[in-house]
């Protein structure tokens, strides 16, 4: 098949990355309080997303559209919530509570998740559309966080960045095909662009004190990222006959859509407490159990 | 329903012949199958929105190893056969390359001719441990590394 969609995504790295501070050692972190504050806030959002995602993507599993896809699909699902584990983790390294307690005791308040992943599932369209909105968004942002002044958080994204690229794959191979292959496929998956773009923007809501960290090097600018996300998504959504809600051009795509944001702060819609409920009734239902 | 079996309408007979080679091909042996019916009667291609074809998955655990077959996918062309089968087959265990095989490319023997696989007479002599002089030089040689290794003169 002779396409326009490149074979890899391309994923640029975001505009400035001020690696050039010094590294900054966990210890110096935990004896920040507001340093710490904001380090924790940015590890639960970015752990939190992937959790859910993974949940959501779990949801197809026995579903699938067909019994290679839905392995598949069900296997990126575990890869979600592996680093989501991996954020945890190192989150706990800052004094937070353990994975399994992060994961499943914390009510709706306490996530720090963009609103984008608590979304329903959808058709499948709607599923695989937000994978791969997600998916472009994670392979930006582990690639500017590969730079972090703080090594542990660099050796993370690099690690799982490794993964971002079978995910990719997998999109690209299915929206390139269906966005060409009948006017009914092309039209669902624009249904679910128009439906997820916007929240998809709010994957990029600064976490709290964000500015902190990125003065420490920690992270870059979600602002940065953003637009590095734009600039890898426009091209590729467009080169797979999808009209992606912004203007502009190359140079710098402006989003048409507004941002759904709310989900860093922990204000979210009414589907994360039926996701909870179903997600957190085992768990809950007995904490001590050994599995 | 099938009229004058003396002039049966031309749809229904051509129904009627693929369902006598579909029922003489048909065997849980996908192998089996796919000389007799496969190979024969899928159109050459096959319409991805329908219904998909089926790949052959072959796994090289590591660089310079043969490829081993690993089991089958269903995909409407290779690239989605690779995607798929990465999933299917290397998400566990080590895994550096994949092959992706149309399965319609792929001749069998008949199971009813396996006969011809007996070795009706004494073939050891085929056999590499028949052969006195390689047996030997094989254990001069491990001999001979035991030995480089060891220490023990």
């Amino acid at each position: 098949m002779t396409s326009p969609v490149p074979l890899q995504v391309e994923v640029p790295p975001p505009a400035a990355v001020s690696a050039a501070g010094a590294p900054v050692t966990t210890e110096a972190i935990r004896a920040d309080a507001p340093l710490r504050e904001a380090t924790l806030a940015y590890l639960l959002a970015i752990g939190d997303d992937e959790m859910l995602l993974g949940h959501r993507d779990a949801e197809w599993t026995g579903l699938g559209p067909i019994l290679e896809e839905d392995i598949a699909f069900s296997s990126m699902a575990q890869d979600e919530m592996g680093h989501a584990l991996v954020w945890y983790t190192l989150a706990g390294t800052l004094g937070a509570p353990e994975a399994d307690a992060l994961a499943f005791l914390r009510d709706t308040t306490g996530w720090r998740s963009a609103r984008l992943v608590e979304l329903p599932r959808g058709d499948y369209a709607f599923s695989l559309v937000r994978q791969v909105l997600f998916d472009l968004a994670e392979a930006v942002r582990l690639h500017g966080l590969a730079r972090s002044t703080w090594v542990p958080m660099a050796h993370a994204a690099t690690k799982l960045s490794q993964e971002e690229k079978y995910h990719l794959l997998h999109g690209r191979a299915y929206l390139e095909r269906l966005g060409r292959a009948s006017e009914d496929s092309r039209a669902r998956l624009q249904a679910a662009l128009d439906e997820a773009f916007g929240y998809a923007l709010g994957l990029w809501e600064p976490p709290p004190d964000e500015a902190r960290l990125v003065a420490a090097g920690i992270t870059p600018p979600s602002a940065d990222l953003a637009g590095a996300w734009l600039a890898a998504a426009v091209p590729f959504l467009q080169a797979c006959e999808l009209a992606p809600p912004v203007t502009g051009g190359p140079d710098l795509w402006l989003p048409t859509v507004e941002a759904v944001v709310g989900g860093r702060t922990g204000d979210h819609g009414d589907d994360l407490a039926l996701l909870l409920a179903s997600m957190q009734g085992m768990y809950r239902s007995d904490p001590e159990a050994t599995w | 329903m099938y009229g004058d079996p003396s002039e049966p309408d031309p749809a229904v007979r051509a129904r009627t012949v693929e369902m006598a080679q579909y029922s003489r091909a048909w065997h849980f042996d996908p192998y089996h199958q796919r000389l007799g019916f496969a190979r024969d009667l899928a159109p050459a291609e096959v319409a991805a929105d329908t219904e998909w074809s089926s790949w052959e998955v072959f796994q090289q655990a590591r660089r310079g190893e043969h490829h081993v077959h690993v089991g089958t996918v269903h995909a409407p062309d290779a690239e989605l056969a690779l995607v798929l089968a990465k999933e299917s087959f290397a998400r566990r265990g080590e895994c550096v390359n994949l092959w992706a095989v149309p399965a319609r490319a792929i001749a069998a023997t008949a199971y009813e001719d396996a006969d011809v696989f007996v070795h009706t007479t004494d073939k050891s002599y085929r056999e590499p441990s028949g052969f006195q002089g390689l047996r030997k030089s094989v254990h001069h040689s491990r001999d001979e590394e035991a030995e480089g290794a060891g220490g023990e003169p």
